[in-house]
């Protein structure tokens, strides 16, 4: 492993805190996915998570914006708890941006107004407003060209990158990625997570579960291994990738650097 | 490779040919249609001549001569054939049109719930849909018919709030009697009408400049029924109700839905709307869960997502077989006949048939007649699902 890697430069890290998961538990029916969830992640801050499939990973980041429910312990996000209020759910899910594997894009709105959909609707900002920044967003992931036409008509890249505007256009605090780039052409992974690195530059607190450890090593402030739905190790890139301290995560670390 | 003409493909022989072959067949196709037309054609006409039938359509100048128990239209047995055509015909609609709303209505809100996640309400729907699907419609039919003649007679009719009478001999109701000043309350509510799209649209173009959203529903809804109510206010009331009183054999006054009608249009009402309910759910759940997540996580509320994200893409998938849903209902109308309602089958197709013995022009007329009403659905509600049709590339 070379040492060599390019680091990005961020606006460092900053002792508030963002996120705070306590004691937190989930079961589906008989099943338990999360076992005792505590994490801490301060603003600023960028986290990659990984992990075998089925540890709990995605699970837990979607736990965050509550499109699951956790049945025991805390989520505090902004300072406001994760309960069933619906109240406390909104205000979370306006400042939480989310991309997701198959980026479920709304298939029957042009890129344009993906974007736009939820300020106008839920920030209540005038359509040319909207609009405006939703350029600059595409401008921002590069592909201003695509504003007219319907998400059928891209290649899965650039539907990845319309998701990462959209999220962006609610102007979020924390963003969330579940396996942004499993879903995509090797050639189209790399358009992404360049994408990701420039969010990760402008100080955009970020939770990532990906497989993809360059970008752990280039970006991440901490890479968390899970598995069997528990937090096995969590420590900062390098140490993490150099110095891997339970079995199980060196046995993770040796099957996914092998290739 | 080399001796390769240049004008083509070599075609092998003519008989083995894709081209030729295709036309030698259609030609034969339509040779054989022809033929047969033509052999029904002069078989009949030369036995309605041995019969002695005229043939022709100046029976429908002629007197019917026999009663319709119900109609939309005034009706006495001295009117004609053409007459009791157009009895029917309004029954039939009637019938439909009203079945038609009422099975869309419920079978929507029965799919919505099925996907409830209330176990019993989901269960219940279940069940509703299960029952109501594989029972023969005409063995409900008769059963609700049963039903409705088990009630007591006129002269035991079980009051509702104490101006509606279940009987045997129909539902009465207070009829309305529009009195002076009527035609204010008409004008208010035209005036509503007419209000909602102008607001709706001064709403968006708000929207679009300040970002405040407007109500546009419950302000609709607030002036439908609001202008028309300040008006009847204003003119003092002018809708009276006749109600109906009991007589010695039967109500005075009010209006009646007879059994027959009530059975059958409630019969097919909610025979069809266990499948609009079916067609509804598989519409919903079409549409990927990963939509309604995307919503979510974009804070938008559940009611938005399911009106702005997953119902214009479920309506994709359900417009097709409702429309199929529409045409059977329609036509299953004509099992009128069973229980004596007098829809078009069983007046003009049934008892004036019998009577003129114009077994073919009436046949005809009836078929064309359901053919018509069925194509002019399919024609609306092509026009909506491409108007709905989702614009993906």
């Amino acid at each position: 492993m070379s040492d060599a890697v390019q680091r990005v430069s961020t606006p460092g890290v900053s002792d508030e805190v963002a996120i705070q998961i306590i004691g937190m538990h989930k079961w589906y029916g008989q099943f338990h996915v999360l076992k005792d969830i505590n994490l801490t992640v301060r603003r600023g801050e960028r986290i990659v998570v990984c992990g075998p499939s089925g540890s709990g990973k995605s699970t837990m980041i979607r736990c965050i914006n509550r499109l699951e429910e956790h049945q025991q312990g805390q989520i505090i996000v902004d300072d406001i708890e994760l309960t069933g209020n619906l109240k406390n759910i909104d205000a979370i899910r306006r400042e939480v941006g989310m991309c997701f594997q198959h980026f479920n894009l709304f298939p029957h709105l042009t890129v344009l107004e993906n974007c736009t959909l939820a300020p106008i609707w839920v920030r209540k900002v005038p359509k040319a407003q909207a609009e405006e920044i939703a350029m600059e967003f595409l401008n921002k992931v590069r592909i201003p060209e695509q504003a007219a036409k319907y998400p059928g008509q891209l290649s899965g890249g650039q539907q990845q990158r319309v998701a990462i505007a959209r999220s962006l256009c609610m102007s979020p605090r924390i963003m969330l990625f579940d396996e942004p780039t499993s879903a995509l052409d090797p050639e189209m992974i790399a358009e992404v997570l360049e994408v990701m690195v420039n969010l990760a530059e402008t100080g955009m607190t970020m939770i990532c579960v990906t497989h993809e450890m360059g970008f752990a090593r280039k970006v991440a402030d901490r890479v968390i291994f899970m598995d069997g739905g528990e937090i096995i190790e969590q420590n900062e890139p390098e140490e993490f990738f150099n110095n891997p301290q339970s079995e199980r995560t060196q046995q993770f670390l040796s099957q996914i650097l092998a290739h | 490779m080399a001796t390769q003409s240049i004008d083509g493909p070599k075609r092998g022989s003519l008989l083995s040919d894709q081209r030729t072959r295709a036309i030698v067949f259609q030609a034969l196709a339509f040779f054989l249609v022809a033929v047969f037309f033509i052999y029904i054609g002069t078989n009949t006409a030369r036995n309605l001549e041995a019969l002695g039938i005229s043939t022709g359509f100046g029976f429908l100048d002629s007197p019917a001569g026999y009663d319709v128990a119900m109609s939309l239209i005034p009706y006495t047995a001295t009117d004609t054939h053409g007459r009791v055509f157009f009895v029917g015909l309004l029954n039939t609609l009637s019938v439909a049109v009203t079945g038609i709303i009422a099975a869309t209505i419920l079978g929507v809100i029965l799919g919505v719930l099925r996907l409830s996640k209330n176990w019993l309400v989901s269960k219940l729907v279940y069940w509703y849909v299960e029952v109501v699907r594989n029972v023969p419609l005409l063995l409900q039919i008769l059963f609700w018919y049963g039903v409705l003649l088990g009630l007591p007679r006129v002269r035991d009719a079980i009051p509702v709030f104490e101006t509606m009478f279940l009987s045997n001999r129909g539902f009465y109701l207070p009829r309305p009697v529009p009195g002076d000043g009527i035609g204010l309350i008409i004008i208010a509510f035209f005036v509503a009408v007419i209000a909602i799209p102008i607001i709706a649209r001064a709403a968006r173009k708000r929207q679009e400049q300040t970002g405040q959203i407007f109500p546009v529903f419950w302000t609709s809804a607030a002036l439908i029924i609001g202008l028309p109510a300040l008006a009847a206010i204003v003119t003092g009331f002018p809708l009276t109700f006749d109600y109906p009183e009991k007589g010695g054999f039967n109500f005075k006054g009010g209006m009646v839905l007879r059994p027959e009608f009530v059975a059958l249009w409630f019969s097919l009402s909610i025979y069809t709307a266990g499948f609009i309910a079916e067609i509804v759910r598989a519409g919903i759940q079409a549409v990927s869960h990963g939509q309604t997540e995307a919503a979510f996580s974009l804070g938008l509320k559940p009611n938005w997502t399911m009106r702005m994200i997953v119902l214009p893409q479920a309506l994709r998938v359900i417009v097709p077989p409702l429309t199929s849903q529409y045409l059977n209902l329609t036509k299953n109308s004509s099992l009128a006949i069973a229980i004596g309602y007098p829809d078009l089958v069983s007046t003009f197709g049934g008892t004036s048939l019998n009577q003129t013995g114009q077994a073919i022009e009436i046949i005809m007329m009836t078929m064309l007649v359901y053919l018509t009403i069925s194509l002019l659905i399919s024609m609306l509600m092509n026009y909506y699902n491409k108007r709905i049709a989702l614009v993906e590339r």
